[in-house]
């Protein structure tokens, strides 16, 4: 057996993909995270508080693995449904009945929901730590944005199966939007911006007309926040992710007393 | 004994006595902090918790809401944030002792050695990695994902719902309108965060849990977090029932359950009530009361404050930190002013201009 391993680690194909033996010295160890690109994310020594399941509670770290868990269940969502009106619900419907243990729109749907929860919990933690202090202020602001940025993938997706549920949690969320101060058609200052008797904000044109693509949620909105769920807010989620993560290292690393 | 407790719980949950018991707790535990940092009272929340699901399952009504499946995640939520809380409560306990002797943290006793990302902290991430995948597959072999009935535009499903993580702005529309329970406040909530760390310039509590030395910050997240935010969802979502009335939790949700609303504008009370004599036609005047009360309330107050309790706070971070972190607190402090005046004199709007969409 040891000698099996040993051979494995001299073969060439071994070294050409990993280029250090089994990490049990110190210099494998920093190599190991050294000549990784995605271990490397980390640096090679940590302050023991910092891995302390009680300190840090392991919320960024689940956040963004759930992140990983939506983006491929996701993915493998989106070869089974059409953002249409006509067929998005039949979609669902069809992937609820035709698939065998077909658990991906339901791993997709409560990873999403614990998302939530987990970076609600990471920002609580972060709080109480202190963590937020120089030199950490921008990457909490970082995180501030990927907060909302959360939010809003969960909202978009909320739409997408395209029930009576989805629509009209929709509906009463974007219904703020007609409110806005100045820029929606019921908010303060609106009847304001009119001209010569004209107004300028109405139902037709408004925020929340931009947001739905229309006066209600109807296919419109169905294909915007589409869109809008599986290229642009991932995109600009992993882009923040990546600024966050670097930062936390940039900053000395996981929190922790001087 | 079983109706009793039902009903007990029903008269608890009604909105003002959930909103004040809630914050009470909030404040007896933090003040208290030392007893319920305990791990006897984790233990004794989780055992009395679980025997509370166990025998309040057993009714309909109660299982019907918090058994749908979209509902999960908020009662994962609550056991969370309460162990969360607790846990760092206790963890800023033993820190605060250990300060006050003149000892290391508990992060800083750690902290004298540094140790290899591989493996130590690479197993761990694997191993909470494994352990909440399992999780979730299992959750999700064994609850399937809701799926109603077509979308229809003409046919309202009452109640109708925002997705459970806006519940708590949901709620806010009891008291305010839209264009603040939807839009102002929302953005001030990222504004305000975005604003925490330029503002609380107090250098102490830095990668390590501690009360004691950042009372305040500690103290405000809490109200903030636990109370107006998890404590609304909670509320929004296992409370509300049709026409965004309240059901106790082992209440039927009644579809024609009407809660008499009679609420009354401040004007009206100024005019009429106090000077006997019908609103004034002109809308600034009519309202004079209302922008006099939010221009004291927001003009005044902060200075005033910061001439007597928050003194040593406004020498400590300086006049432009002080005016954000007032203003900012002071829109939030609306949110439990209007409530308390909704409760106890009916009060509808401070300032009530529906002619201009504006109404606060
Ligand atoms: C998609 C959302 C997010 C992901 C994936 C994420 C991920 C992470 C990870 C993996 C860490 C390393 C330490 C840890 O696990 O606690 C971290 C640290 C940090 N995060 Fe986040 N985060 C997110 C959102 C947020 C939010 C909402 C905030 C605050 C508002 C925030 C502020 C911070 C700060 C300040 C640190 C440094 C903490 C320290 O050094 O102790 N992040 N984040």
């Amino acid at each position: 057996m040891k000698k099996l391993l040993d051979a494995t680690y001299k073969s060439q194909l071994w070294k050409s993909v990993f280029r250090h033996g089994y990490p049990d010295t110190p210099r494998n160890r920093t190599l190991a995270v050294l000549s990784n690109v995605f271990l490397h994310l980390h640096p090679v020594k940590v302050r023991r508080s910092g891995i302390q399941l009680s300190y840090t509670w392991c919320m960024g770290g689940l956040t963004f693995f759930l992140f990983l868990i939506e983006t491929i269940t996701g993915l493998l969502l989106m070869f089974y449904y059409r953002p249409t009106a006509e067929l998005a619900y039949q979609d669902i419907m069809a992937l609820r009945e035709h698939v065998p243990i077909g658990i991906m729109r339901e791993l997709h749907r409560w990873s999403a929901h614990m998302m939530v929860i987990t970076v609600w919990l990471h920002m609580y933690r972060v709080f109480l730590t202190g963590s937020y202090k120089p030199p950490r202020e921008f990457n909490w602001n970082v995180g501030v944005i990927l907060l909302v940025i959360t939010l809003l993938l969960s909202f978009t997706g909320y739409l997408l199966p395209w029930d009576q549920l989805a629509v009209w949690a929709i509906t009463v969320g974007t219904n703020m939007a007609r409110a806005t101060p100045f820029l929606g058609h019921e908010g303060p200052g609106a009847a304001l911006i009119s001209f010569g008797g004209l107004d300028f904000v109405h139902a037709g044109d408004d925020v929340r007309f931009g947001l739905l693509a229309g006066r209600f949620v109807g296919e419109g909105a169905l294909l915007r926040f589409y869109v809008l769920h599986c290229v642009g807010f991932p995109l600009v989620a992993a882009t923040l992710m990546a600024v966050h993560f670097w930062r936390v290292r940039k900053d000395g690393g996981i929190s922790g007393p001087l | 004994m079983g109706d009793q407790l039902k009903h007990a719980v029903n008269w608890l949950t009604e909105p003002t006595r959930y909103f004040l018991g809630f914050g009470l707790a909030i404040v007896l535990v933090l003040y208290f902090r030392k007893f319920f940092a305990k791990s006897i009272v984790i233990i004794a929340f989780f055992v009395l918790g679980g025997a509370f699901l166990a025998f309040a399952w057993k009714d309909p009504n109660f299982a019907k809401i918090i058994g749908k499946p979209d509902n999960v995640p908020i009662v994962i939520l609550l056991a969370t944030v309460v162990f969360f809380s607790w846990l760092s409560l206790r963890k800023s306990v033993i820190n605060d002792e250990r300060i006050a002797r003149g000892d290391p943290t508990l992060e800083g006793d750690f902290n004298r050695q540094k140790v290899f990302t591989w493996p130590d902290l690479v197993y761990t991430e694997f191993i909470c990695l494994i352990l909440f995948t399992a999780a979730l597959v299992i959750w999700s072999i064994v609850l399937e994902a809701p799926l109603e009935e077509p979308a229809a535009t003409a046919r309202t499903p009452n109640p109708s719902k925002a997705p459970w993580y806006f519940l708590g702005l949901q709620e806010l529309l009891v008291y305010f309108d839209p264009w603040i329970a939807g839009v102002l406040l929302p953005s001030f909530i990222i504004v305000g965060l975005c604003a925490i760390p330029y503002v609380d310039t107090n250098p102490k509590g830095n990668g390590y849990y501690t009360f004691n030395e950042r009372k305040f910050a500690i103290s405000f997240f809490w109200v903030g977090f636990v109370l107006f935010w998890v404590s609304f969802v909670i509320l929004g979502t296992f409370l509300r029932g049709p026409n965004w009335s309240f059901f106790g939790p082992f209440e039927y949700w009644d579809l024609h359950k009407l809660e008499p609303m009679v609420s009354v504008d401040l004007s009206t009370y100024f005019w009429v009530n106090l000077l006997g004599q019908p609103r004034p036609d002109n809308i600034l005047l009519r309202e004079a009361p209302g922008f006099a009360f939010l221009g004291g309330f927001f003009l005044l107050l902060p200075p005033l404050l910061a001439k007597t309790v928050c003194r040593s706070m406004f020498q400590q971070i300086g006049m432009v930190r002080y005016q954000i972190m007032m203003h900012m607190l002071l829109w939030f402090g609306l949110i439990p002013l209007k409530m308390l005046l909704r409760w106890t004199v009916g009060l509808k709007y401070i300032v009530g201009i529906p002619e201009w969409f504006f109404n606060i």
